[in-house]
């Protein structure tokens, strides 16, 4: 689950992490009054959307004046900000957030991840910051420094020490980068993270260290356990179809294609969308409809699937495990009844019974089209999607 | 021969007396597993499908000999199943659960590794030697005692790749669901070094996906340690970025662990790779000269 900056620097300021004042506002007046708050000359507004590359597209401005305040925010409010983690139509943006303005000397980059390799926490930290440190790591990985944390001892401040020399941090700033690195661990670790980012962590004109940006994502299989966190999801930011999927248990990824696929198996639906794309089709979606893929499941995931306009057949691919796939023909049979489907359906079965399942859709009469292998389904629903194979 | 579990394994089963350990243990029954009892806390002394239940795995272990376990337990308590596993001397632990938080695996991770002791998964389908024992969800009737060694980070998609070699005649000494967590316990190149040495492992057949590099580092071993065929088949060509594709671990993060680079890496260590996954079985053939 992915949080907003002004969610994630809560959450920072709760762990003692040096934040700006700043308030995350939804109207053109309360920005406005956030601004008078804060005091000063200057301040920082910013989209508030769950994707990066706000500042390059526009969404992040300096401004000097309360009215520069209201045109920022009058601009943004209610649009779309596109960038380049977005797709073409951007994420909405409600709120933005306005905050103080401060004098930067040098910009760092911090983050701690996951690292999948070491089945370690690893902390990252480059002198290189502001910029996307995908990009600093692919060309210049010397200038990246890590520290794994050991999940027997956890953290200790001389990896934090270590840390600030390397970055080059004097005097004073090393305990504060010091204190800094526990505090992002503590968050990291009581919090359930997945990924915390601080790009830029800035030196200031003052010689403060101070994180500029903050970036949040949350382990979802967590969240049972982070009752704090589970309010601060903003379904705003999401496919609106994913939600619904979601919300059923279903597992559902829109693409831009015009073949809907229902899958039973994340591994399975990936591999069936790759068998579409290999074949000349083109995947409208990912779904993963469950192992046992029971009546309302399917049902749920043919409301799913056709609510994308796009959509012109639908391939059903289930590899019967335990569950029979007779069983599974008659869950398809009464869930295309129950909804209606307008649109040509290719099922596809292997596995437990799946002659017998075949059998079954065959003589339900309805517009269901078998198919013996999975290549032949691929090719058969791309030819009833319209498209030649 | 072949990897992890045989006909004389000795299987308990945690979260025995719910509605998962019971169907499934149910099936590995009729499969022919030795199973010789399961664990519920507060349960013990009962039985269960014909078995003893037990208050602990210590006690299990005690009373039947088991020598691995199987974990159907909520996501939330699989950490102290597994780490009670380990305590309780066990040799090999399969967790089925998905949805396990990823920093609880990072440290039962830890504690796995300093016992010695083998996890597989969480969130697979579990292993299984044809005929001989099978411990997880996945359909015995497809398997066919044989001589090729299958690994995947899939449920489902596994099955499609057994269902092929046994469709050719060739049989599979071992499948190993190794999961689609972004912590697992077990790793490709774990289950590939075994295969290399099972004599009677003649081909391997791998399953990948999108996130992470267990690919890209399980092409270095094959380069360097493997001399048996290898055909690979990575799922998630057409995945978009930054989207978890049903399976936590199943995700292209800050452009990494895209379908490309790990074919790419495998077909640089010489491994035969299919881009569709009806191919497994043909390509085996080709690689093996197997009719």
């Amino acid at each position: 689950m992915n949080l907003h900056e002004y969610q994630a620097k809560r959450l920072f300021a709760d762990y003692g992490l040096p934040v700006s004042v700043g308030y995350a506002v939804d109207t053109p007046e309360e920005a406005i009054a956030a601004a008078e708050r804060i005091g000063g000359t200057a301040w920082v507004c910013k989209v508030q959307i769950h994707a990066g590359g706000r500042g390059k597209a526009g969404g992040v401005q300096v401004v000097d004046s309360i009215e520069k305040v209201r045109s920022f925010a009058e601009r943004w409010l209610g649009t779309r900000l596109v960038t380049i983690q977005t797709d073409a139509d951007g994420q909405p943006v409600n709120q933005i957030y306005v905050e103080a303005c401060i004098g930067i000397e040098r910009e760092l980059y911090l983050g701690t991840v996951i690292d999948r390799s070491s089945s370690r926490i690893v902390v990252m930290a480059s002198q290189e910051g502001g910029v996307e440190i995908e990009k600093v790591a692919e060309e210049t990985p010397e200038k990246i420094f890590r520290v794994a944390i050991d999940p027997f001892v956890g953290d200790h401040s001389h990896q934090g020490r270590a840390m600030a020399l390397q970055l080059d941090l004097e005097g004073d700033q090393v305990d504060q980068f010091s204190r800094l690195f526990n505090s992002l661990l503590e968050l990291f670790n009581e919090l359930d993270c997945s990924l915390v980012e601080i790009n830029p962590l800035v030196i200031t004109d003052t010689g403060a260290v101070h994180c500029l940006d903050a970036k949040i994502n949350v382990d979802s299989n967590a969240l049972y356990r982070q009752e704090g966190l589970r309010s601060l999801r903003d379904i705003s930011q999401e496919d609106a179809r994913e939600v619904q999927a979601d919300a059923f248990g279903l597992n559902y990824v829109a693409l831009d294609g015009n073949i809907g696929c229902m899958v039973n198996g994340a591994g399975l639906a990936m591999g069936t969308m790759d068998l579409v794309k290999l074949h000349g089709g083109s995947p409208a979606n990912f779904l993963d409809v469950g192992g046992g893929a029971s009546q309302e499941a399917v049902a749920e995931a043919f409301k799913i699937i056709l609510s994308d306009t796009n959509v012109r057949a639908v391939l059903i691919n289930i590899f019967g495990g335990i569950v029979s796939c007779a069983t599974i023909a008659e869950g398809i049979i009464a869930a295309i009844e129950e909804i209606g489907v307008e649109v040509p359906v290719v099922v596809r079965f292997e596995g437990n019974n799946a002659d017998q399942g075949s059998n079954r859709l065959a003589s339900s009469g309805l517009n269901l089209i078998a198919a013996n292998s999975l290549v032949d389904a691929a090719k058969k629903v791309i030819s009833a999607a319209g498209g030649t194979v | 021969m072949s990897i992890f579990v045989d006909r004389t394994t000795r299987v308990i089963c945690q979260g025995f007396t719910g509605s998962q350990g019971t169907l499934h243990s149910e099936q590995a029954i009729a499969y022919g597993t030795q199973l010789v009892g399961g664990v519920t806390p507060g349960k013990g002394g009962s039985e269960h499908l014909g078995l003893p239940v037990f208050n602990s795995v210590r006690e299990a272990v005690e009373e039947t000999n088991a020598d691995a376990t199987v974990i159907y337990v909520p996501a939330a308590y699989c950490k102290d199943s597994i780490l009670e596993a380990v305590d309780a001397g066990i040799e090999l632990i399969v967790c089925i659960t998905e949805g396990i938080p990823t920093l609880d695996m990072l440290e039962v991770k830890a504690r796995v590794e300093v016992s010695g002791i083998r996890l597989i998964g969480p969130n697979c389908p579990g292993v299984i030697t044809p005929g001989e024992c099978k411990i997880g969800i996945m359909p015995g009737d497809i398997h066919l005692p044989g001589k090729v060694g299958v690994v995947s980070r899939s449920g489902t998609l596994t099955y499609e790749a057994v269902k092929q070699t046994t469709d050719k005649g060739y049989g599979q000494t071992t499948c190993v669901g190794i999961g689609g967590d972004p912590i697992p316990g077990t790793h490709f190149v774990d289950v590939l070094s075994l295969f290399q040495q099972d004599d009677a492992t003649e081909a391997v057949v791998m399953v990948g996906e999108i996130g992470g590099t267990a690919e890209e580092e399980a092409a270095d071993y094959i380069k360097s340690e493997v001399r048996k065929p290898v055909v690979a088949y990575v799922a998630g060509v057409t995945a978009p970025p930054g989207k978890r594709m049903g399976h936590a671990g199943a995700i292209i993060a800050g452009g990494k662990g895209t379908a490309h680079e790990k074919y790419t890496a495998l077909e640089a260590a010489g491994v035969r790779t299919v881009r569709s996954l009806a191919e497994i079985g043909e390509a085996l053939a080709e690689v093996t000269g197997w009719e």
